[in-house]
């Protein structure tokens, strides 16, 4: 099923599939304004806090996410899918290239 | 030269977040050899076909990923007698490890670098053998054995930290390490990567600064040829392997070479190539005005990602 995801920095919305992740979407979207790290879970350079909706996730290395960041809804973009319409907020790393892009 | 003392980095010790997840990456997709797990099934002991020793890579799931420890294999007990005082002379605290603590495995010397990883070495671990028998042993062996991306053997780490040439200087002073190649600042002179061997390769160890200690960049398999790479990267790309850097050479090493991530987001290499070390080869420096070259010689072009994404 495909769900709508909306990046409040970028203000721009895209499609993402609930088998895909939210990571790879976002990369289709933002093209070159957005980086990538591992997309396992273990470097944390894609942490997102989630705004609204709900989703599915995988295991998250416990050095960039905690649970505190879980309980906030804040995860690594590349460990989860959307099981509705989804709107985040880049936080880790890759907000940089993101942040840098809106101000052009 | 003979080698004596260090032979070469033997085991390395990976945490992954899902261990069924690490088993079809690390053996069904890139065809190690599954030895044997524990008890508990969480942590799973793999060799590459051509190694004799009962496994160079063990994955062990936790909530975190990286490095959990290096080891290096030294050529006999006597050694590691030797070694000790001159561990602890440097500065460094040595912990005793009892034979079997370790599966298959003699007994350890354990002690933490001056860049925060955890560092062991052993004398002794059971050896299997490459399937080939050791005499009249011919050269290839059965179908299935040299599978998936066709890697012979581990064969080095890069490690993220910070005192990198304190590290650097531990394995040159205490294990006659060579310093192969040094990547510096053009500016400052400070050291960004120092490159090390014991052996005829041009690294067998490696350290990355990084502000946060005992940090991972990669673990790094050899292959037979540079065609292999490719081949490599076709299995990378059939099964969807989130890659980092595809096919290039690197300037540092000059191996050939390509770099994806497994499952749990720990960078992993396979290369084949690179020129034949000496003792008396001199060290090769790269610096920051040379950044592109020196990472990845085909397309002269330095990826941010490379230097920062570590687990």
């Amino acid at each position: 099923m495909t769900h709508r995801v909306y990046l409040e920095e970028l203000d721009v919305e895209f499609p993402c599939r609930s088998e895909q992740s939210v990571l790879e979407c976002m990369v289709g979207a933002g093209k070159k304004g957005i980086v990538v790290g591992c997309r396992g879970g273990g470097c944390g350079v894609c942490k997102v806090e989630v705004l609204e909706g709900e989703y599915s996730d995988r295991p998250m290395s416990k050095a960039h996410i905690g649970d505190d960041d879980l309980s906030q809804k804040r995860v690594l973009a590349c460990c989860i899918s959307p099981r509705s319409n989804l709107s985040l907020r880049v936080i880790g790393k890759i907000a940089k290239p993101i942040q840098r892009r809106c101000q052009k | 030269m003979a080698l004596k003392g260090v032979l070469r980095l033997g085991e390395v010790g990976v945490r992954v977040m899902d261990i069924d997840a690490a088993r079809r990456h690390y053996v069904e997709h890139m065809g190690l050899h599954e030895m044997m797990t524990d008890e508990t099934g969480k942590k799973l002991y793999c060799k590459a076909w051509d190694e004799h020793d009962h496994h160079s890579l063990v994955l062990q799931e936790a909530d975190t990923a990286g490095l959990e420890y290096v080891a290096f294999k030294v050529d006999s007990d006597a050694t590691l007698d030797e070694f000790e005082p001159k561990i602890r002379e440097f500065g460094l605290e040595v912990a005793h490890i009892e034979a079997g603590v370790y599966p298959k495995s003699g007994r350890r010397l354990e002690f933490i670098l001056p860049s925060g990883h955890r560092t062991q070495l052993y004398a002794e671990k059971e050896q299997v053998g490459n399937t080939l028998g050791t005499r009249n042993p011919g050269v290839i062996p059965d179908e299935g054995v040299v599978r998936g991306f066709r890697i012979n053997r581990l064969d080095h780490c890069l490690l993220g930290g910070p005192n990198i040439d304190e590290s650097a200087r531990f394995f040159r002073e205490v294990f006659d390490f060579v310093l192969s190649e040094r990547i510096e600042d053009l500016e400052s002179r400070e050291s960004l990567a120092v490159f090390l061997t014991c052996s005829n390769k041009p690294h067998d160890i490696a350290f990355l600064i990084n502000p946060e200690p005992g940090r991972f960049h990669h673990v790094s398999f050899l292959l037979e040829s540079e065609t292999d790479v490719i081949h490599a990267a076709d299995l990378i790309g059939k099964h969807r392997i989130p890659v980092d850097v595809g096919p290039n050479r690197h300037g540092v090493t000059r191996g050939n070479t390509i770099y994806y991530f497994d499952p749990s987001g720990n960078r992993n290499e396979v290369f084949a190539g690179g020129y034949v070390h000496y003792p008396d080869t001199p060290t090769l420096t790269w610096d920051t005005s040379e950044m592109g070259p020196a990472q990845f010689s085909q397309d002269n072009t330095p990826r941010e990602s490379f230097l920062s994404v570590l687990t």
